[in-house]
């Protein structure tokens, strides 16, 4: 994500993924081995426990491509998965963690 | 949760407690350090026949062909470190084919895991990608939960491997039991919604040319009356993937038998020239489309299949019903026109009689196809066919008139040379009134002739009939047809006296190349209860025929 300046990143098409997981280890490494194996790279990737722990949102930002649709499906497949939902770009969460990063 | 009044019980009987309670009678496997608890809490069950297999790949095998022949999730073990790795192959193949397999595996200690501790590799990161779900479990008590979860798991849905890594201190720890929770089956799949197989039913009712393409699904889902009952209804040329074969009797007037790469010429062409494609269990394989773009390129397509992701994942459906084919194809029935299509049937049978599926030498048994028919000749629909994975695999696919669903078990999507022995074995376990055939090479057999000791061992009813061409012979009808005929690394320099190899493993051989009568020697074998090793040479330079030639459109067949 470094190796592009901020205009170059606007000007590519990006999707933010918000998936509901159950929170234990291995959980992120389902999620990522669908991306990896495919070569599809995640630009960005935020996971926190929600509320009680027994429960992590995983926020994915990616590039929109014409396999997006067939990753989500994946997606929505594994076990411990209980959710997906897709956002645009404009999403919040992803733009607001940029101070972290400067 | 049933009641029971407390026990202590260490992680490893908890383990084969809920095996047994699964219904698990039989299971293989090979013992190793990491998990001689779970073997000696095995020792004791009055219950559970362990099979020993002799290679944990062939143990895999061993426990598909139980699965595939029964349609429920069968049991396989291994110790950690190579007896996990050796595990893997079996299970990716049970990935790619959707069989349901649970692959219990020991793992050292929680307190060494992420040392190299001796015999350790990461059994979870390495199953991850080639299982439906996996297990690292942390304590006895959590085996109550995740062995019930891992057969639902493996059952429910696309049915598909799931793996259990039990470090030996789980294993070892004891907690006291007085509820056992209810053994793991499969989930209700929900129905699909009225409006699209209402849509479906429109469209099949409008087609002037449709043809039925069934897929592995249709076995799984135990819906291949329902799938005949629909081609006969609407007149629907139908079909059959590899993993299908057994659907539709492969001689019913509508069977146009296996498609794709190996298909008969008639097959790919009335695929070019439909105008509707009922896709159901199936999922567009390549072997299966050829060039994606010139598959049925004049076709809409109904796409029925119990996995939301198969739909429009190679080609887009214009209807696509995500649910159990059984109960779809239930919805579909009542909708559907009885409608006779004279005219598209006519085509049919004319395409089947001017390119039919040659087969040169059918009636002599010294070539494949004559030896291919010659066995079916001497078996009733009883019988089970397993195969490995070659030129072999393809003609009895073409050849052998498979009319049963689950009477052919083969290794689909992996390709897995190795499989046909183990899993012949399995098969044979699960279903010993059965004969179980096994067509092999010689390329394949080697892969895991081990486990001939296994059969000779359980005394399993599997006949091994070794089409011996001293070559890799997929590999040098490739390297012929397009590599210039340079052939390499293909051809065997050394060959094995594979009639000493059977007898030096304690299974009797049948050499038909010294039998002046093979027909009548084949006969006697085959009808001899125990495991036997048939032997056949072939000529080298036979080739699968037609064939499409990698990423060519279907109807680009060279040969046939």
């Amino acid at each position: 994500m470094n190796s592009l300046t901020r205009t170059e990143n606007q000007a590519l098409a990006r999707t933010v993924l918000e998936l509901e997981v159950n929170n234990h280890a291995g959980v992120m490494s389902h999620v990522v081995g669908l991306f990896s194996r495919r070569a599809y790279n995640v630009e960005a990737i935020l996971v926190m426990p929600v509320g009680s722990g027994e429960t992590s949102r995983i926020w994915l930002l990616v590039n929109e491509d014409e396999r997006l649709d067939q990753m989500v499906k994946q997606v929505e497949k594994l076990e411990d998965v209980l959710s997906v939902r897709r956002h645009g770009a404009e999403h919040e969460v992803f733009i607001r963690l940029e101070e972290f990063f400067r | 949760m049933t009641k029971q009044p407390p026990e202590t019980l260490s992680g490893a009987q908890i383990v084969v407690r809920l095996l047994e309670r699964q219904g698990v009678r039989t299971l293989a496997g090979i013992p190793g350090g990491a998990i001689l608890p779970i073997y000696d809490a095995l020792s004791k069950s009055a219950l559970i026949h362990h099979v020993l297999a002799r290679h944990e790949q062939g143990g895999g095998f061993l426990a598909q062909g139980m699965a595939r022949a029964t349609g429920l999730p069968a049991v396989c073990m291994a110790s950690s470190g190579p007896g996990a790795t050796n595990l893997l192959t079996a299970i990716a193949d049970a990935k790619l084919d959707s069989i349901p397999l649970v692959a219990i595996t020991g793992q050292v200690p929680r307190p060494m895991i992420g040392t190299d501790a001796f015999q350790e590799v990461d059994t979870y990161g390495l199953s991850i990608p080639i299982t439906k779900h996996n297990f690292l479990v942390n304590s006895a008590d959590d085996l109550l939960s995740v062995i019930p979860r891992a057969f639902r798991i493996a059952a429910s849905g696309r049915p598909g491997p799931v793996l259990v890594d039990i470090p030996k201190d789980v294993q070892n720890q004891l907690i006291e039991v007085d509820e056992w929770p209810e053994p793991g089956c499969a989930d209700a799949v929900p129905a699909p919604a009225a409006s699209l197989t209402a849509r479906a039913a429109a469209m099949i009712n409008e087609a002037a040319r449709p043809i039925l393409y069934l897929g592995g699904g249709v076995v799984h889902s135990g819906a291949a009356p329902l799938a005949l009952t629909l081609a006969e209804k609407a007149s629907l040329p139908t079909v059959m993937t590899l993993m299908a074969l057994g659907a539709m009797p492969v001689d019913h007037a509508l069977s146009l038998g296996m498609l794709g790469m190996h298909g008969a010429r008639c097959t790919n062409l009335a695929l070019d020239e439909c105008d509707l494609l009922i896709a159901v269990g199936a999922r567009f394989d390549d072997r299966a489309t050829g060039k994606v773009a010139g598959f049925c390129p004049q076709a809409r397509i109904i796409h029925i299949d119990i996995d939301p992701s198969e739909l429009d994942k190679i080609k887009t459906a214009h209807v696509g019903i995500a649910g159990d084919v059984s109960t779809v194809l239930q919805r579909l029935l009542p909708a559907i026109d009885a409608s006779p299509r004279q005219d598209w049937l006519a085509r049919v049978a004319s395409l089947k009689e001017a390119q039919p599926l040659r087969m040169p030498g059918v009636d002599d048994p010294r070539t494949p196809y004559g030896l291919i028919r010659a066995v079916a000749s001497c078996l009733d629909d009883e019988a089970t066919i397993t195969t490995d994975v070659g030129q072999h695999q393809m003609w009895v696919a073409q050849a052998y008139p498979l009319r049963r669903p689950r009477q052919w078990l083969t290794s689909g999507g992996l390709g897995t040379m190795g499989f046909g022995v183990p899993a012949a074995i399995g098969a044979a376990l699960a279903e010993p009134q059965r004969t179980v055939v096994c067509f092999t090479g010689d390329g394949s057999i080697l892969m895991n002739i081990q486990e001939l000791v296994t059969a000779a061992e359980e005394g399993v009813n599997v006949k091994i009939v070794l089409m011996n061409n001293s070559s890799l012979g997929l590999v040098f009808q490739q390297q012929t047809l397009f590599y210039g005929e340079r052939i390499y690394a293909s051809k065997f320099k050394g060959m094995p006296d594979f009639i000493r190899v059977a007898e030096g493993f304690g299974v009797a051989a049948l050499d038909l190349d010294q039998e002046s009568e093979p027909l009548a020697a084949l006969a006697r074998a085959l009808s001899t209860p125990g495991p036997m090793l048939i032997h056949a040479s072939i000529a080298m330079h036979e080739q699968v025929l037609p064939m499409v030639p990698p990423g060519a459109a279907n109807k680009e067949m060279i040969g046939g």
